[in-house]
């Protein structure tokens, strides 16, 4: 379960949360929608610790553990993964190593054996097969001349190998085609189940039909403004955000 | 005293300090008494048992030495070198070179086993194709301050026609060739460091490949500098006569001390016609350590010439040690149509400095070179290439194509690029392309935020910047210079 309880941060001294309350319990789907600049993307950041914003107050756990206190990629080995508004480029850095690398670093944080070449790319074939992606995608330099498209099923494909506890997925779904969208969908479904809990950060409803969100919440200047089921996404989407914000204003 | 570390297994084993190679052998040790001067280059020579025109040689090389100052057109700094206060010649007690593995001091074989170095000649397995196991097989030559103390597979490789011996040895058994070639390529007063070397060389490999003959297996030499204040000054010929093919590799590390260690060597490699030379360079002396005190003044000429038509030489390097390089492995394209290469990865943390590069010298019709430098510059270091190409009015149609990258981590390096081209032939073409990065803020966090620590994420991407030239390493030694850029990059963020 995840437990955000007051958290404020700011980039600078420029507050940009201005506190979040949130809770989502271990096996549910949450999406956040709201406004352009209004702190989406910072809140999957200070969850999974970038350096650049300070967290001001407030706490967030996940199952039970203060987050905020930890490392980066102690996070990441507590099961916190970002799928990337903007995929980072990594030149010369093989997919295949690169998730190799990375999954084994989970797996020793864990106490588990690490995977050789040969058990790692018997997995990530399996996984690329299911999300109906191309062999060559693990041969690739990580994100490097990927389409923006490519950029976003990648992602997926990393959230599918790494297996996450707390998937979040900030505007995964954007820039994607009607297949592709499908695939978004079906890389959270895939794992969902008791020990999973997601946020998923989106501007469409669309994505929404394929993965329907146990809860949708709706962010604005750096406040969760309004929390529904389901079927605010849809109202969103007819009657836009600004009737919502002159509401909480 | 210097510090020790004994945690040599894994590289997670290695501590702050980094570097795990720094250990110390006790071994007993004859020694030149410290100081340069005509007795000391007769005693060397005496020592070696060397013939008289081999004395004659390093003394001529000693007078021109006498005339010469220290080149300092390089972007390195350091406090004044006192050439009489080390010691020209330091070997381990016992007989003066060992004729089989079961004469070599137990203590040396404990040694290199502990560095990793394979100093036995396993037997081949039964019901292994032989073949195939040759192929994995190398031949190591294992020089131990100023003396080879191994060679191993001579006989395999004799049976082949290949001489690969301890250069000591060359000049006793092989007179005729080690005269025609020794100096051809570097001539004795080339440069301060080279005439020092000429005058003082101990050991080094001697590598003959005959006309037509593929070298059956991978050469090595290992280098270790252990007893204290000692200069280290080791001479490599490699000749691979016509349509011979070699593959060399040398290696190098020595114990943590606190005071600047002088390592000069000489390398020399000739390519007759349709001959390759591929030499590649592990290069993992002590670095000093993270204020900058101590570690090893590496001051090294290293020249090729492609003195037959279709020729090839490559140079592969991975730098990652000593407190200053001075390094420039160069070809010499005589050969018509012939071919240099040079491809350099180059790391540099704490307080290390490097001005590192190369020379192509086009004089063939139709030589090509190929130039790839990559530089990493951490912590307050200085990473420099410095290359020259140089195309001469006979070098019709010569190409030179140079990429020049740099990668800069932190913000108290530096990174710099010199490159120098004369083209003095209108047929030639020289490109040349130069680009400068940082590991970016966003890349590690990116990394991190898959579970990589910061140091795993660094070497990643360090990698992925020297792929170009990592690929071009023998297998064998790829896995182990990417452990090893990833080792010496150990503290250089956060
Ligand atoms: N590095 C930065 N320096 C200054 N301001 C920043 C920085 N990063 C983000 N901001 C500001 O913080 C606010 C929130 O940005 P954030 O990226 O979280 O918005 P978002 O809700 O994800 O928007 P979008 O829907 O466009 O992706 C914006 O006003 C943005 O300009
Ligand atoms: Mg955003």
């Amino acid at each position: 379960m995840l437990d955000i309880r007051g958290l404020t941060a700011s980039i600078g001294d420029k507050p940009i949360l201005k506190g979040i309350d949130l809770t989502v319990p271990a096996g549910e789907v949450h999406a956040i929608m709201g406004p352009n600049g209004s702190g989406k993307s910072t809140l999957g950041y200070v969850l999974s610790g970038r350096e650049d914003y300070t967290v001001t107050g407030g706490s967030a756990t996940f199952n039970g553990a203060d987050i905020l206190a930890m490392e980066p990629e102690q996070r990441a080995a507590a099961g916190v993964f970002l799928a990337f508004q903007a995929p980072i480029e990594l030149p010369g850095v093989n997919n295949a190593n690169f998730l190799r690398t990375a999954l084994n670093a989970i797996r020793r944080a864990h106490g588990e054996s690490e995977l050789d070449a040969v058990q790692f790319l018997k997995l990530a074939r399996a996984e690329t097969k299911r999300l109906a992606m191309p062999d060559d995608m693990l041969k690739r330099n990580v994100n490097v001349g990927f389409s923006g498209g490519e950029k976003k099923r990648n992602e997926v494909l990393q959230m599918a190998i790494l297996r996450p506890k707390l998937a979040i997925l900030d505007e995964t779904d954007s820039g994607l085609d009607i297949d592709a969208l499908k695939i978004v969908a079906d890389g959270v479904n895939a794992l969902r189940g008791p020990e999973f809990s997601a946020l998923v950060i989106t501007h469409h409803q669309r994505l929404l039909d394929h993965l329907v969100p146990n809860r949708v919440h709706v962010l604005a200047h750096g406040r969760i403004v309004r929390t529904g089921g389901p079927e605010l996404a849809k109202e969103l989407e007819k009657s836009g955000y600004a009737g919502l914000i002159a509401e909480a204003a | 005293m210097a510090a020790v570390t004994e945690t040599l297994d894994t590289v997670q084993s290695v501590t702050q300090s980094g570097y795990k190679w720094g250990f110390e052998t006790t071994i007993e040790m004859d020694f030149a008494p410290k100081g340069l001067n005509e007795d000391i280059i007769r005693l060397i020579s005496a020592r070696k048992e060397e013939p008289e025109w081999m004395l004659e040689w390093r003394l001529k090389a000693y007078a021109a030495w006498l005339t010469m100052t220290e080149p300092r057109w390089a972007r390195v700094d350091h406090p004044p070198i006192d050439y009489q206060d080390l010691h020209y010649y330091a070997a381990p007690k016992k007989k003066a070179g060992p004729k089989s593995l079961d004469e070599v001091d137990p203590e040396l074989l404990k040694m290199y086993e502990k560095l990793g170095i394979p100093l036995k000649e396993r037997a081949i397995l039964a019901g292994v194709d032989p073949d195939t196991v040759e192929n994995t097989q190398i031949a190591v030559d294992a020089v131990f301050d100023s003396v080879s103390v191994a060679t191993t597979f001579q006989a395999t490789l004799r049976k082949a026609g290949v001489i690969f011996c301890p250069i000591s040895e060359a000049v006793r058994e092989h007179p005729e060739l080690v005269k025609q070639y020794l100096g051809t390529v570097v001539p004795t007063a080339d440069n301060f460091f080279a005439a020092l070397n000429s005058a003082v060389f101990t050991d080094g490999s001697f590598v003959y490949i005959p006309k037509g003959v593929r070298c059956p297996m991978e050469l090595s030499t290992y280098f270790r500098i252990n007893a204290r204040n000692t200069g280290q000054f080791e001479r490599t010929l490699i000749i691979a006569a016509e349509g011979a093919h070699v593959s060399y590799l040398e290696g190098c590390t020595a114990p943590q001390r606190d005071e600047n260690q002088l390592h000069a060597a000489v390398v020399e490699l000739v390519a007759l016609d349709d001959a390759t030379i591929k030499y590649s360079t592990v290069q993992n002396w002590y670095p000093g350590d993270a204020n900058g005190k101590g570690g090893i003044y590496n001051f090294v000429t290293k020249r090729g010439a492609c003195r037959g038509a279709r020729s090839k030489i490559s140079w592969t390097q991975v730098e990652t040690g000593s407190a200053i390089t001075w390094k420039y492995p160069s070809c010499v394209l005589l050969g018509e149509d012939s071919v240099g290469e040079f491809y350099s990865v180059a790391v540099t943390n704490n307080h290390q400095q490097a001005d590192t590069g190369t020379k192509m010298i086009h004089v063939g019709k139709g030589s090509r070179s190929t130039i790839i430098s990559k530089g990493i510059s951490a912590g307050h270091s200085n990473n420099t290439y410095r290359g020259l190409v140089k195309m001469l009015p006979s070098a019709s149609n010569a190409r030179n194509h140079t990429q020049c990258d740099s990668l800069l981590i932190g913000d108290q390096s530096g990174a710099h690029t010199v490159p120098y081209i004369e083209s003095r032939n209108l047929t030639a073409k020289v490109e040349h392309e130069a680009t400068t990065s940082k590991i970016a803020d966003d890349q590690l966090f990116y990394c991190r935020q898959r579970g990589l620590s910061e140091e795993d994420a660094v070497g990643l991407i360090v990698n992925g910047f020297c792929k170009d030239v990592l690929k071009e390493l023998p297998m064998e030694f790829a896995v182990e210079a990417q452990k090893l850029l990833a080792v010496s990059l150990e503290g250089s963020v956060g």
